[in-house]
């Protein structure tokens, strides 16, 4: 299905990627002929066939509810923070977003 | 003796052990030689000092007798690893300045087993492209040219700056990550030897996500040997990966050189394209033939659903792409835009200043693809498509060991030849997609040199978690080729 300049606007906006007027023309071409291609799926019978989301044949493992340590554990503020563009007290500051 | 730069990995490890050559002494030559080979821009980020202390300790241990398997092997890691204190950018604008406070799981691994690092190589940003054009530190250039033609060529990508270093023997070996064949077509396109492990082989701990159910990383190396080498240290359980497999890691080393004598080889029938140059397909003959001198059976199988696997994975991996890198919103790490309004502009502004061309394209598609309304017919239909392919891959595992076909539909193209159509550049993964879709291992190995002298790479293909068997044909197939053509060093 070719898509237009409307829905390029609105897809940017969900993605949130600000994309200058001048381009959405253009993009909405671009897009159209990759999701064109893309539409050769629809001569294959997928009735019945089960989503495959993973190749990995496991259940989740589940580990011990409790406060991990090392890399991905608790209590390291300065790592958190420490490549943000800008904080405050091991905050994130951002713009004002509650008036 | 012969140079430093010349030793295979397994030989450079060995030289090592018996003191014949010293880590330090290993880590200056492969520094100079990537010094001097800025032309090919395979590096974003250079780690002499880091490389000399870890060469250091390399030395002090191996004076002790100590050492691990890789002790004072000096690698290239692909920009998408996190290495803890050295700038990680995925070749992306949007992550300048990153410097993270951890380690990758598969580098860890390396430097337990006393690897060195050189330095960080160039990619596709975040591993989206085959040309290694959509970096933001520029295309990364292949060491090899056309014969008396000076054009220069894409190494392919997404891991070119991987490809390229160690076919120009920039290092000893070199760490690349493969989502579509990221790692396989570049192997093919520089003849270094390229392995993609089963999915939940290699921890993706650490690694900068681009489509999480796709993702995996391999060695780009010299040789069959190099590439077992690598996969040994690289892979293995990891509790911070879910995905991550619990099952003990083969010594793919000795496997090399075991008989593939009955060995059952699939000849995918669809695997031969309308348009495909005609030496690619002499060359796939020529491999069927010595597979089959060395006591294999062919076996002609037809996995009709192959030419839809591109497409499938034009849904997927956009859609897992624009989940994953929601992340790059200007607040946790990276680039944040100078001018905005409000936090959605800052948002905005951001990620579009921060972003490439594709990359942009990219996150578009998997936001349309997973909005509300086209849900089911993309990502939907994606996902059940793709059950069908892995479905028949196992059903063809019941007639066959592995599979053989071409890794890549051309050679190594000029830069900017296929930028123009997205479509055209994505069509160079369509050897290499379904063993991702799939989730199976694949290799390239370099087999042969077209007619304008430029390398071609076979791709063998094989059950999940049977490295070992891939290992073994790779192997045979690298005998029979006996490749030993080098790229002349006009860069240096």
């Amino acid at each position: 299905m070719a898509i237009d300049k409307d829905t390029v606007r609105k897809v940017a906006r969900l993605a949130r990627i600000a994309e200058p007027e001048d381009r959405l023309e253009p993009l909405a071409k671009e897009l159209s002929g990759i999701l064109g291609w893309i539409e050769q799926l629809n001569e294959v019978d997928v009735e019945g066939v089960e989503a495959m989301a993973s190749t990995v044949d496991v259940s989740l493992p589940l580990r011990e509810d409790r406060l991990q340590e090392g890399d991905t554990g608790g209590g390291q503020p300065d790592n958190v923070v420490a490549n943000a563009p800008k904080t405050e007290d091991h905050f994130f500051v951002v713009p004002r977003v509650v008036e | 003796m012969t140079d430093i730069s010349d030793l295979t990995l397994a030989k450079l490890r060995d030289a090592l052990k018996e003191k014949k050559i010293s880590a330090a002494e290993a880590t200056d030559d492969y520094l100079s030689r990537l010094e001097a080979a800025s032309e090919l821009n395979a590096v974003i980020t250079l780690t002499a000092d880091k490389a000399r202390d870890m060469a250091k300790a390399s030395d002090a241990r191996l004076a002790k007798g100590e050492g691990g398997a890789l002790e004072g092997a000096p690698l290239g890691i692909k920009d998408l690893f996190c290495t803890k204190g050295v700038l990680t950018t995925a070749g992306s604008h949007i992550l300048d300045g990153f410097t993270p406070r951890y380690e990758s799981t598969v580098t860890s691994n390396l430097w337990r087993d006393g690897a060195v690092m050189l330095g960080k190589l160039n990619m596709d940003e975040f591993a989206m492209g085959s040309s290694n054009e959509t970096s933001f530190y520029g295309p990364v250039v292949n060491p090899w040219r056309r014969e008396g033609d000076k054009t220069p060529l894409t190494p392919g990508g997404s891991s070119g700056g991987s490809a390229a270093s160690v076919a120009g023997h920039l290092c000893a070996a070199a760490t690349a990550t493969d989502t579509g064949g990221s790692i396989r077509q570049p192997a093919s396109l520089t003849a270094t030897v390229g392995v993609k492990p089963t999915y939940g082989r290699c921890s993706r701990w650490g690694i900068v996500a681009f489509a999480s159910s796709l993702d995996q990383a391999g060695p780009i190396a010299r040789d069959t040997r190099d590439a077992a080498i690598m996969l040994k240290s690289m892979a293995g359980h990891d509790p911070k990966d879910s995905t991550s497999i619990d099952r003990p890691v083969p010594d793919y080393e000795a496997a090399l050189g075991q008989s593939v004598k009955g060995l059952r080889i699939g000849v995918p029938k669809e695997y031969r394209l309308d348009g495909m140059p005609a030496e690619i397909e002499m060359l796939w003959r020529q491999g069927i033939s010595w597979m089959k001198d060395a006591g294999c059976e062919i076996v002609d199988i037809s996995l009709p659903l192959t030419k839809y696997a591109l497409p499938v994975y034009y849904i997927v991996a956009p859609a897992e792409a624009s989940s994953n890198l929601a992340r790059y919103d200007g607040v946790k790490f990276g680039h944040r835009a100078k001018d905005f309004d409000d936090i959605t502009s800052m948002y905005e502004n951001s990620r579009a200043e921060g972003f490439g061309d594709e990359v942009k394209r990219r996150i578009l598609i998997g936001t349309y693809v997973l909005s509300a309304g086209y849900y089911d017919a993309y990502y939907l239909r994606a996902q059940k498509v793709r059950k069908k392919i892995f479905d028949e891959f196992t059903r063809a595992y019941e007639k066959v060991d592995l599979i053989l076909t071409p890794s890549a539909p051309s050679a190594a193209f000029g830069l900017g030849e296929k930028t123009a159509d997205p479509v055209q550049m994505y069509l160079n993964d369509v050897f290499t997609v379904t063993a991702n879709l799939a989730g199976l291992p694949g290799a390239s190995v370099p087999a042969g040199l077209d007619a304008q002298g430029l390398p071609l790479g076979l791709q063998l293909l094989a059950r999940p978690f049977d490295e070992e068997t891939m290992f073994k044909g790779m192997y045979a197939l690298e005998q029979a080729a006996g490749f030993t053509a080098r790229p002349d060093e006009w860069w240096a």
